[in-house]
């Protein structure tokens, strides 16, 4: 079970998704971020991810999908507070060294400027 | 006859290759291998390492058709659990490039599902033949910490 919240501050889609993101959710969480993103224009995107206590290789792989869209228009993709369980499997897949972490969204915003 | 005495509890599940399946598969199994003292953390390793291998087999082996049955086998040792995650669909073709981290055949997909089990089980055996279904073999050992965590070696 997926639940998605979102929020655009400073030209960033802030996306808070809250549960599980699985093959179940994966279809639901690519067109509800693609959509977000085409309602708000926004150039970059932050994942707030402290209420995700789930996460596999399906649901690194939406995430990247959207990294890849991001990045070609030059904005950048943001990860704020991941649970340590999901931190781990972002740091096995290399996922933290392309997208910058931040432990709030007001240190990531700040960043951004 | 193949049932092993040295087995202190063991389970079988089998569902259809519906995604929403495969929440209940890791779910359904590490209840079961909660039976056993693995702390949190490493739970949360067998969950990612059942999601993968039950994910493998709908995407994979049967190219999503959500009208089959993936089969697990968990069992306890008194040390371990053994977890058998079985599907009747097309197989893997090159077992060795499936296991290697980034091979995905699909472009939102990231190839790293062997990856993780291998990084949070202590053993993985694949099991594969074209079109006669895969078989992946996994045990997680007590207190064994995370078995191997760099994909990039």
């Amino acid at each position: 079970m997926l639940v998605m919240d979102f929020e655009l501050k400073q030209e960033t889609l802030i996306v808070r998704p809250s549960g599980e993101l699985d093959l179940g959710a994966a279809d639901y969480f690519r067109s509800a971020v693609e959509e977000a993103l085409r309602i708000h224009n926004a150039r970059n995107l932050l994942y707030n991810l402290n209420k995700l206590s789930f996460v596999d290789s399906t649901g690194l792989g939406v995430i990247l999908g959207r990294y890849r869209k991001i990045t070609k228009n030059g904005g950048k993709v943001y990860i704020v507070s991941p649970q340590p369980q999901v931190r781990k499997i972002l740091e096995i897949s290399g996922l933290l060294r392309i997208m910058e972490e931040f432990p709030s969204e007001n240190e990531a915003l700040a960043k951004i400027g | 006859m193949r049932r092993k005495k040295r087995y202190s509890n063991e389970m079988k599940l089998e569902f259809l290759s519906v995604p929403s399946n495969v929440a209940f598969a890791r779910v359904a199994v590490a209840a079961f291998a909660s039976q056993l003292d693995f702390t949190l953390a490493e739970l949360e390793e067998i969950k990612v390492a059942v999601s993968e291998a039950v994910s493998n087999s709908i995407v994979h082996g049967y190219g999503n058709a959500t009208n089959r049955f993936v089969k697990i086998h968990a069992a306890l040792t008194a040390d371990s659990v053994e977890i058998r995650v079985e599907d009747g669909g097309k197989g893997i073709e090159n077992v060795d490039a499936a296991l290697q981290p980034a091979f995905s055949t699909d472009a939102d997909r990231l190839g790293l599902g062997f990856v993780f089990m291998q990084s949070f089980m202590d053993s993985l055996d694949v099991k594969t033949a074209p079109d006669q279904g895969t078989v992946v073999t996994m045990v997680k050992k007590l207190g064994a910490g995370m078995a191997r965590t760099n994909p990039e070696q």
